[in-house]
């Protein structure tokens, strides 16, 4: 089912306390009319919120992911994108969500970006590392596809397509390309590389599309939040107007639905 | 309320379309002079779905005394009205018979699915608005002509008749029909005997958009009803798509008569992938290529042809791939490939299968499970195949593939061209020049660089050599339906 493997997410300026807590909440207590659904896969936030999230979540089962390393431009000193990565994990992330350097990636310089990885992914320790390619800002899926291929062997855990920041977000051609990286990958090593296509999938239909585009791509194996995610806000709801449909046979307001 | 669903299968589920809004009716009779009539032959033939062999209709066979009124009848249409209108007006009847297609296209589809066993998808997507978007271009050339041809003074023909097959039964009545309206002629068309529903059913729409009698009649029945329609002295044109042999015949029979022929026949496209293509876009392009309506195309790329160096990767991928094609009912809106259009191609296929084994080449078929009844074909793969052999060299008609591997341009150009056939070609390549290159020297009719069988009305199709002659869509299919003088 979809809802286990959205990364519920709130990344805004305006972020606060109150904000992450609802967000939080409704992570753990998606609809009040289906008390036993499944709870969402994570809740990624700033690293700021870390601790308060991880205090709310961590005994649903729910993770939590931290965006760091200068998210979303990237545009900072290695020393301090890896020490913002240990002090999101030493606050309780579960999953360190990363930017890659798209300047230097433009400037040609891949050893760098692949070195980035490797320092971030070490100091992730035992946290998993998402790699965020922003490929809204890399300008062809030749280029997606060799940033997968980067990421992948620096050590990503999993490859996400956007911070959600930048427009055009996740695309179908652009996941696409990344799960075909993922699918040499395991191929050539026999090892399996999550995909987390984030920003614009926000309805069931359109999510309906990804999970058949990693069913053919990859196989049934991915189709599990540990393998596959949706970095997304608003999908949950739309997903939860479906399944009252399908219970109620009527569609209901959104009014019915919490906005978190 | 109630609990949701625990267990979770990631299997399709099915989607069919529903037949329900359309009808089919018991039995279809011949389409002359603006009516339906009898058959002088007082002989029906059944149609039916490929995909359950249930009958769907009985078709009316039309004989020498049927042609012959249908001809009579398009002769005085074109004589009486349709020559004597304006051009502009003939364009009006062509863009209406356009319209009432797109309003009804989902009927068109769903009956084309049914009596052909095509997946409804392409019926949907491809058929039925490629079908219009023909009509549509040509209703546009109509008062054009002088322009498209300057200085030549184009005039119409006059009675045309044209012969149609089975694999896209409406797209083809459509390429035959628009160019000819709107060029002048009148038409009497004859389509293939396991499908003709759709253009009985293109004859309805025509008679609705209020197309003068007789301007386009349809005649039904096989082989000899054909042979009668070639054979009638008083027609103009004879327009064909077909086989080769058949094409042969015609030919034959029209030397030393005054009638004007295209042939539009088979083929056995080389579809050729180089090292440094996008890898899995060409698997895509070599699937669609081959695989697109059960590889009842006759441009379909049947001869693959991959760099050695990439040959092991293309291979995988392109297994891989195979296996995610859904085969089966034609009518869920999933299917990737559906059923063989009827029993006897069915064992030609397989005919070819058993000689591609016996010949001793490594097969690989996609392990879809296929339904019992009805006539199927698991997408087929042949590698490691020789030029030498029949499979490389005759056209199967089937989702049947016959890959070699080549190590430099020139072997693959000489190879791709040692055919009789020379119809379509497809590249498949990052570099520009070697496009060019391959465009240049490939012998076929159409080449596709980085994509394949994408049609459109404005881009002329037809073949080199054994795949005939005459170009139909763009500006030179419309000079296959004119005289020119100066």
């Amino acid at each position: 089912m979809a809802l286990n493997m959205i990364d519920l997410t709130t990344l805004e300026g305006k972020d606060t306390a109150g904000k992450v807590r609802q967000l939080c909440h409704k992570a753990a207590h998606l609809h009040h009319g289906f008390p036993d659904l499944p709870n969402v896969a994570a809740v990624c936030v700033y690293p700021t919120f870390v601790k308060l999230a991880k205090s709310l979540v961590a005994d649903k089962g729910i993770k939590v992911a931290s965006v760091a390393t200068a998210f979303p431009s990237g545009q900072s000193f290695l020393k301090y994108k890896l020490e913002e990565t240990k002090e999101a994990v030493s606050e309780g992330a579960d999953e360190i969500d990363m930017v890659i350097s798209r300047g230097r990636f433009h400037q040609g310089e891949y050893a760098y970006v692949f070195d980035e990885i490797s320092a971030v992914k070490e100091a992730c320790g035992k946290a998993r590392l998402k790699v965020i390619l922003e490929t809204g800002e890399l300008g062809n899926l030749d280029a997606v596809y060799f940033a997968s291929q980067i990421a992948i062997a620096a050590g990503a855990d999993f490859i996400k397509t956007s911070t959600g920041k930048i427009k055009p977000a996740a695309t179908m051609p652009v996941t696409l390309v990344m799960l075909e990286a993922i699918r040499d990958h395991y191929h050539e090593t026999g090892k399996m590389v999550g995909m987390k296509p984030a920003g614009g999938i926000s309805n069931a239909k359109l999510a309906l599309h990804y999970l058949i585009m990693v069913k053919e791509t990859l196989g049934e194996a991915w189709l599990t939040n540990e393998w596959f995610r949706f970095g997304a806000s608003s999908l949950a709801n739309d997903l939860l107007k479906q399944l009252v449909k399908q219970e109620t046979g009527i569609y209901q307001s959104a009014n019915y639905f919490a906005l978190d | 309320m109630a609990k949701t669903k625990k267990n979770i299968s990631w299997d399709l589920s099915p989607a069919p379309e529903s037949a329900g809004h359309v009808t089919i009716d018991k039995r279809y009779e011949l389409f002359i002079d603006g009516k339906f009539v009898p058959p002088a032959t007082k002989k029906y033939f059944k149609t039916v779905n490929p995909a359950t062999e249930e009958v769907l209709s009985e078709i009316a066979l039309a004989g020498d005394k049927d042609i012959d009124k249908a001809v009579k009848a398009a002769r005085k249409a074109y004589e009486n009205t349709w020559s004597k209108i304006s051009a502009a007006e003939r364009g009006k009847y062509i863009y209406r018979i356009a319209r009432l297609l797109q309003e009804r296209a989902r009927e068109f589809a769903v009956i084309e699915t049914l009596d052909g066993g095509k997946p409804i998808r392409e019926s949907r997507d491809v058929d039925v608005p490629l079908a219009a978007s023909h009509f549509f271009y040509h209703a546009g050339w109509a008062d054009k002509l002088d322009y498209a041809f300057a200085n030549t003074s184009p005039t119409s023909l006059g009675v045309v008749g044209q012969i149609i097959p089975w694999n896209f039964p409406l797209l083809m009545a459509a390429w035959k029909i628009a160019p000819a309206l709107a060029c002048g002629n009148t038409v009497v068309l004859k389509p293939a005997e396991t499908t003709s529903l759709t253009a009985l059913k293109l004859a309805e729409l025509i008679r609705d958009a209020g197309l003068p009698d007789g301007v386009v009649n349809i005649v039904t029945g096989a082989g000899d009803t054909g042979k009668a329609l070639v054979e009638h002295p008083d027609v103009n044109k004879i327009a064909f798509t077909g086989s080769t042999a058949v094409g042969k015949m015609i030919r034959q029979s029209l030397a030393g008569t005054p009638k004007k022929l295209t042939l539009e026949l088979g083929g056995k496209a080389a579809n050729i992938v180089f090292e440094d293509a996008a890898i899995d876009q060409a698997v895509e392009g070599i699937v669609n290529g081959i695989y697109f309506n059960q590889g009842h195309v006759c441009c379909a790329g049947s001869r693959l042809f991959v760099e050695e160096s990439v040959a092991d990767e293309v291979i995988r991928k392109l297994k891989h791939r195979m296996n995610h094609l859904i085969v089966g009912d034609p009518m869920d809106k999933n299917t990737d490939v559906g059923a063989i259009n009827s029993k006897g191609q069915l064992q030609t296929i397989e005919k070819y299968l058993k000689a591609g084994e016996k010949d001793g080449f490594e097969m690989y078929q996609s392990q879809a499970a296929i339904p019992k009844k009805g006539f199927w074909c698991k997408p087929t793969l042949f590698t490691n195949v020789s030029q030498s052999s029949i499979i490389s060299k005759e056209e199967i008609f089937g989702p049947v593939l016959a890959m070699q591997t080549f190590r430099t341009i020139d072997e693959v150009i000489d190879k791709a061209n040692n055919t009789p056939y020379g119809l379509s070609a497809g590249v498949w390549t990052d570099k520009g020049s070697k496009i060019f290159n391959l465009t240049t020297r490939l012998q076929a009719g159409v080449v596709w660089a980085n994509t394949f069988n994408k049609f459109d009305p404005t881009s002329p199709f037809g073949g080199y050599k054994e795949s005939g002659f005459g170009r139909e869509g763009g500006i030179h299919g419309l000079s296959a339906y004119l005289n020119f003088q100066g």
